[in-house]
């Protein structure tokens, strides 16, 4: 298995990057289009001594998640977005408890039922909290097969790192994609993992609790400013891809599926003597922001590419405040992107 | 004269005040639990989860590890500890709106599961924390803060017989419904927790015990009165015994 290439959908290289991670809890709810990875962890997960529960709802799953995570064990769930929705009080509740786990959204239309087709509607939910009160998940954004398994193993650690649920947003087209894969030895995980936190073994003056409950006068706060902290921790592990950016002088920024569509346009337009180059936020939270505000220090223009109606530009804007702007050309969620229209609008931008 | 002591606090049960009301009778369902964790040597092996209502803070007042779940939700959170840890001892602590309201699914699916945890289910009749509004297990013609008239079938349907249904459901080990009322129903639930425990102890499934108990400041009663409305009131609807003690694992 290890070190041999294989060829596997995106949904499945997620799943196993989560095998590999030392996974020991997997419970998920069917939806579309991430039904890949429930099934192959139905099968693969017990095999390997970890556990599957189909839940009967996803208010269930990220809390047999919840369960499972505060007794130190490396859990996860993955769904798509009205799924990932219901799942955000729980979210908030692990975010304040912080309790470590991995959350998978493979995104698919909207709002509301929207559609089972791709889409990266759900930007503001992953990288704004996503629940209610004062929080933020990191949140990784795989383009390829490779990088989801990868990033999916690096979700697990960040996760533990940091004590914090830890979101990995992909899209139907990652998701039922399929491509060669590197997959790497299992991870041999340290017995120690959450010994200072985890539930199950003390009892009475020292007896542990995990919760996001805090009455007493001040405590609230302190546990906020506890957070805020983290939060700023967190923000040295921003990862992007910058291709070609460094003497271009129109940069496009686009995540995920759509970073990967417009990297081919950059090549072709490349090709063609136009000077553009792709930065693609590998780490939507923390978002890189310093490195795409370097680059407006050089005096790039950007155009933000998204396949929703402008999310991400705003992170963009903020990055460059002052320096520069961004214009924003969005692929309408509903439909697949189209390599062209990408080109079309960067060609337009560079006008 | 020497002394004999008659009496010692269950050392799971936090020596401190509790914010409960005068003659709730939570604290006497936390009592149940630790005394028979505590007797059984099961203390360090256990992980509760709590739920929201106004047994929010028992982790105060039980000393186990313990995970808190949003409303509803504990079964849920229970099944991920007990799956991913089987050999830890793990129950829920649940109230009538928390259990049978919101968190209707999520007891629903892990009884059927057969998920070896245990449920402590305390029924009074009302939502206590947020203020005395009515419950699913709200009795018919109980006056309450959203059923100002009383609580009347065509409108609000039939209080739910939590016990009951769970008995109906092959995961289920072990189902009963005891009263706090008195000493006799005390020792009576005594028991009753040791059942529902042996169901999860034993693999047998899930265990299932749900605690009649008063709500004095909800129902607008002094402790007394409080007590003989579970005598008159709860009991008559909400009958006293045992409805499932499946003595066989439920194995596939």
């Amino acid at each position: 298995m290890a070190d041999q290439r294989i060829f596997v959908k995106g949904n499945e290289a997620v799943a196993m990057g989560a095998l590999d991670a030392g996974l020991k809890g997997y419970f998920g709810y069917p939806i579309t289009p991430q039904n890949e990875i429930p099934e192959f962890m139905s099968k693969y997960l017990p095999e390997a001594g970890g556990a599957f529960v189909q839940a009967e709802s996803e208010l269930a799953a990220i809390n047999m998640v919840l369960g499972a995570a505060s007794t130190g064990k490396r859990a996860m769930t993955s769904s798509s977005g009205p799924g990932i929705s219901l799942m955000q009080e729980t979210i908030s509740n692990m975010a304040g408890g912080e309790t470590p786990c991995v959350i998978v959204n493979m995104m698919r239309g909207g709002p509301g039922v929207g559609d089972i087709n791709t889409a990266q509607g759900d930007y503001f939910q992953a990288t704004r909290g996503g629940g209610h009160g004062d929080y933020r998940t990191p949140c990784l954004a795989p383009a390829t097969c490779q990088e989801a398994y990868d990033l999916t193993i690096a979700a697990f650690d960040l996760a533990f790192a940091y004590r914090t649920p830890v979101l990995l947003v992909g899209d139907a087209i990652l998701g039922q994609m399929k491509e060669p894969l590197l997959r790497r030895p299992p991870i041999a995980i340290d017995p120690a993992e959450g010994a200072d936190w985890r539930l199950g073994g003390t009892s009475g003056p020292n007896r542990r609790f995990v919760r996001s409950l805090h009455l007493a006068e001040g405590k609230l706060a302190e546990v906020n400013l506890r957070l805020q902290e983290k939060y700023r921790a967190i923000q040295a592990h921003a990862r992007f891809e910058s291709f070609q950016t460094e003497d271009a002088e129109l940069v496009v920024v686009a995540f995920g599926s759509t970073g990967r569509i417009v990297k081919s346009g950059v090549r072709k337009l490349r090709a063609r003597g136009l000077k553009v180059g792709l930065f693609r936020p590998i780490s939507l939270y923390p978002f890189p922001e310093q490195a795409l505000r370097d680059l407006a220090y050089s005096g790039k223009r950007f155009l933000t590419i998204e396949h929703n109606m402008g999310q991400m530009v705003d992170d963009v804007r903020l990055a460059v405040r002052g320096l520069a702007d961004s214009d924003f050309y969005g692929a309408l969620p509903g439909n697949i992107p189209n390599p062209d229209e990408f080109e079309a609008a960067i060609e337009r931008a560079c006008a | 004269m020497s002394e004999t002591i008659a009496f010692t606090r269950t050392p799971s049960v936090a020596d401190v005040a509790s914010h409960y009301c005068p003659g709730c009778q939570h604290g006497v369902a936390h009592r149940l639990v630790a005394e028979y964790l505590d007797g059984m040597g099961l203390a360090e092996k256990t992980i509760m989860v709590t739920s929201i209502g106004c047994s929010v803070l028992l982790y105060n007042y039980l000393l186990f590890d313990a995970v808190e779940a949003p409303h509803g939700r504990a079964p849920a959170a229970a099944t991920g500890i007990k799956r991913t840890n089987p050999d830890k001892v793990v129950f829920t602590y649940q109230g009538d709106g928390d259990l049978a309201s919101i968190g209707m699914g999520e007891i629903m699916h892990a009884a059927n599961r057969g998920e070896r945890i245990t449920v402590v289910f305390v029924n009074n009749t009302v939502y206590g924390m947020t203020g005395g509004q009515m419950a699913p297990t709200t009795l018919i013609g109980q006056k309450t803060t959203t059923s100002p008239a009383g609580r009347c079938s065509s409108n609000e349907g039939m209080p739910m017989r939590m016990a009951e249904i769970m008995a109906a459901l092959p995961g289920v080990a072990f189902s009963a419904r005891v009263a706090l009322n008195s000493v006799k129903h005390i020792a009576q639930a005594k028991k009753a927790m040791r059942h529902a425990f042996e169901a999860q102890l034993e693999d047998r499934g899930l265990g299932f015990v749900e605690l009649l108990a008063t709500c004095p400041t909800n129902w607008k009663m002094d402790a007394v009165q409080a007590n003989e409305r579970i005598e008159k009131e709860l009991i008559p609807y909400y009958p006293l015994g045992v409805f499932k003690d499946a003595k066989k694992s439920g194995v596939c």
